[in-house]
């Protein structure tokens, strides 16, 4: 394949449209890193035999496609026949042969498959109208599911690389520039930064060399809107940066990935390779004296990374700690130089921006947060999985209506946004519009967009020691108010979970919050105490009680609980071998006792019981 | 242990001698030899001109390197929030029991090591384990046992 121009462009468009009008009917398999987890790899190659044994072979290629993430990993393999968009969940390959005969050669739905409201238990056939896709509007999640990852010529066919086109011929970078800066795109990883004027920035600095680096180091726990994006829709990842580098004047651009997603390398670097091989990547691109190359840099397990210095250390081979930043890293970044350090989910929107205009970008969302964000929805919800959804809906509409409501019909406690960063919002703040400022004025921040929700089960205090105890592990050490503050916050919060508490603590920790805020050195400090400071904003009288009364009310730290088995044991003995330190005896069809003084407070026979008679207290 | 160094070659000669290629070899070697083993890494400083501490320092900096021997499987517990949530720990003890190591520990057959990680981002499957390169979500008490069975 041989992109010299437009022409050769427009004309694979026009092939792979038309390929997929001579054959409409599609078997979609999603292929991300959940649906292979729970053994999509498998259901590709029935599906592939299937056809085969079909004697439909010569078209098999165009009707399997092998697709990025939906973002619906917990019913996966997920499988979607087109045009009539029948959505199959937890497929398994002895079900291929009935899918293949009655939904692909029939009209027929075959009922077990399909998704089950979690809310009234109905059965729904149709993708979009399931209540997790059905309030979604993707634009940054456009191609997830629909094409072919592996496949250059599918992105083509979706007006793929017509934005790279269009700013080539027909804008100048300013012009580029202007548009990002009207459709009001932020930063999406985190700190919220308008896109447009970073480039701006960057573009109007002289220098040698100019950089654009993608940053997939999506560190966050609970997020991965990057990683599905990335492994989805690897060439939307490279258009966008693409455009970033013509308008900033870049001739070279990396990708920082994080190496826990191994796929998302893989796709990326097929990606690249296409782009480099038909001429959409090196020199002169479409016959223009724009030139750009990319490389992918892997990064090596260090949550300090995404931090903007940090991370360009590390593309450098250094270890990766941030430095102070009275001179930006747009100013001085990659080797001294100036650089643009867009995120995945910013760069992927970038395209569509470009095609369809600022205007119609700003028009959705709210005035300061224009367009829309990608949100990883898990913890206690019915329906976990990414979501894509306009600026300014309420976190009430994310979690009841798209999420289906809470696990078991539990009461909702908590949803914590912003990663290790950010904070938790209680249920008092639950219609909150979804925007960067309002996050952070109720003390939360949006973050790369992670959203864990939590219900009575979750211990508030054990969330923030969570949090502590990650960013202890991954603060780099270069700072000590980050260091060895953040550490001592981890041992307060410690004792008090260990029920050794003292009332004075919370003052204390208030304290030395403050002070870890002001004077660390990067993001990972400045913000780290966050976490605890919300929760003790919202939920102070968890922490009282934790000091106070030696209550964890949740049941789930362990020095303030006990395990007991009722008396409605039924004496089933699933709990004895559960058990990992031989507490629990007991005969069969006899109530079972647990040692107290062997009892670790692990919960695994509460796990294991299907009787509820365990009671935490 | 003793190791073949010869396969080092391959891996210096696909990326260009400078630093910038550091955690990209350091990776590679990691994959060959589940480790960084000392002689990889004076190798490494000599073919790319970097003094050996940088290239010490770089290996114990980021988590993905070690310096002492792996297991033949790794069995990873992802503890991001979501899965902590869902009961990572408890999955994390259970292993813990049934192989009889604590998390960073190799067992002493050196069929396994025990890690736990901050987040493979399989977030809507919590709570997940990754057994050598394959995940496990959902993961359930019951499912442990299974997990550590030598295949």
């Amino acid at each position: 394949m041989n992109i010299k121009n437009v022409k050769d462009l427009n004309k694979i468009k026009k092939e792979t449209l038309a390929i997929s009008k001579k054959h409409p009917k599609k078997v979609l398999v999603c292929c991300g890193t959940g649906c292979i987890a729970n053994g999509a790899t498998k259901i590709v190659e029935s599906v592939r035999d299937g056809l085969a044994k079909r004697k439909l072979k010569d078209v098999s290629i165009e009707i399997l496609k092998e697709t990025g993430c939906h973002g619906f990993c917990e019913l996966g393999p997920l499988v979607i026949i087109e045009p009539q968009e029948i959505f199959y969940t937890k497929v398994k390959p002895k079900h291929v042969d009935d899918i293949l005969d009655k939904s692909f050669l029939e009209n027929e739905i075959i009922e077990p498959l399909l998704f089950t409201n979690p809310v009234d238990g109905s059965k729904i056939t149709k993708y979009n109208d399931i209540s997790f896709f059905k309030h979604q509007q993707r634009i940054a999640l456009r191609n997830l599911g629909k094409i072919s990852a592996h496949d250059m010529k599918e992105y083509i066919g979706v007006d793929g690389y017509q934005a790279l086109a269009k700013v080539l011929f027909k804008m100048t970078p300013d012009e580029v520039i202007e548009e990002v800066i009207k459709s009001g795109l932020r930063g999406r990883g985190g700190g919220g930064f308008s896109a447009g004027k970073k480039w701006k920035i960057c573009k109007n600095i002289q220098a040698d060399k100019h950089y654009v680096i993608c940053n997939g180091d999506e560190g966050d726990p609970g997020a991965f809107m990057d990683r599905s994006i990335m492994e989805g829709d690897p060439h939307g990842v490279l258009e966008g940066m693409m455009i970033a580098a013509y308008a900033i004047g870049a001739k070279e651009g990396y990708i920082y990935v994080r190496d826990e997603y191994p796929l998302a390398v893989t796709h990326l670097e097929k990606a690249i390779l296409d782009c480099e091989r038909s001429g959409l990547l090196g020199e002169n691109i479409l016959g223009t004296d724009f030139s750009f190359t990319i490389k992918i840099a892997r990064g090596a397990g260090a949550f300090v990374c995404g931090e903007s210095s940090a991370l360009m250390k590390s593309v450098a081979g250094e270890v990766g700690e941030p430095r102070a930043k009275y001179v930006r890293s747009v100013v001085k970044g990659l080797y001294d130089e100036p650089t643009v350090l867009n995120n995945v989910e910013t760069l992927v929107n970038i395209p569509t921006i470009i095609r369809k205009g600022a205007d119609w970008y700003s028009s959705i969302g709210t005035k300061k947060s224009t367009g829309t964000k990608v949100f990883s929805l898990v913890g206690k919800v019915r329906n976990t999985g990414l979501i894509e959804v306009p600026m300014g809906i309420t976190l009430r509409e994310i979690i009841y209506d798209i999420g289906g409501g809470i696990l078991e019909d539990r009461p909702f406690k908590a949803v914590q946004t912003g990663g290790p960063s950010g904070g938790c919002i209680p249920e008092s703040m639950l219609d909150l519009p979804v925007d960067f400022d309002s996050l952070t004025e109720v003390g939360s921040m949006m973050g790369s967009g992670g959203m864990i929700v939590m219900d009575d089960k979750t211990c508030i205090v054990d969330v923030a020691k969570y949090f502590l105890e990650f960013l202890v592990e991954e603060s780099c050490g270069k700072c000590t108010p980050c260091r060895e503050g953040l550490y001592q916050l981890h041992k307060l919060l410690e004792k008090i979970c260990a029920g050794k508490g003292e009332m004075s603590d919370i003052e204390k920790m208030e304290r030395l919050s403050e002070n870890v805020m002001i004077g660390s050195l990067c993001g990972l400090g400045k913000s780290g105490p966050n976490p605890l400071m919300s929760t003790l904003k919202h939920f102070k009288d968890e922490y009282i009680e934790h000091i106070k009364d030696k209550k964890c009310r949740a049941g789930v730290c362990p020095e303030l609980i006990t395990y007991e088995i009722l008396d409605n044991c039924t004496g089933c003995m699933a709990c004895i071998p559960a058990c990992g330190y031989d507490a629990i005896t007991g005969k069969k069809k006899e109530v079972h006792i647990i040692a107290q003084d062997k009892c670790t407070k692990c919960g695994a026979c509460y796990a294991v019981c299907n009787f509820d008679s365990i009671l935490v207290s | 242990m003793k190791h073949n160094f010869e396969n080092l070659h391959t891996i210096f000669d696909k990326y260009p001698k400078s630093q910038e290629s550091l955690i990209a070899i350091l990776q590679d070697i990691q994959k060959e030899y589940q480790y960084l083993p000392c002689e990889a890494l004076e190798q490494t400083s000599e073919v790319l001109d970097v003094p050996l501490s940088t290239v010490f320092s770089v290996s114990t900096f980021y988590n993905s390197f070690s310096l002492t021997a792996k297991g033949e499987k790794i069995i990873k517990v992802c503890t991001g929030t979501a899965c902590h949530i869902r009961g990572a720990k408890l999955l994390q003890d259970q292993l813990e029991t049934h192989l009889k190591i604590k998390a960073g520990e190799t067992t002493e057959d050196m069929k396994f090591t025990l890690e736990v990680v901050a987040c493979v981002g399989a977030c809507a499957m919590a709570p997940v384990v990754v057994v050598g390169d394959k995940y496990h979500g959902s993961v359930k008490v019951s499912r442990v046992k299974k997990l550590v069975k030598a295949k």
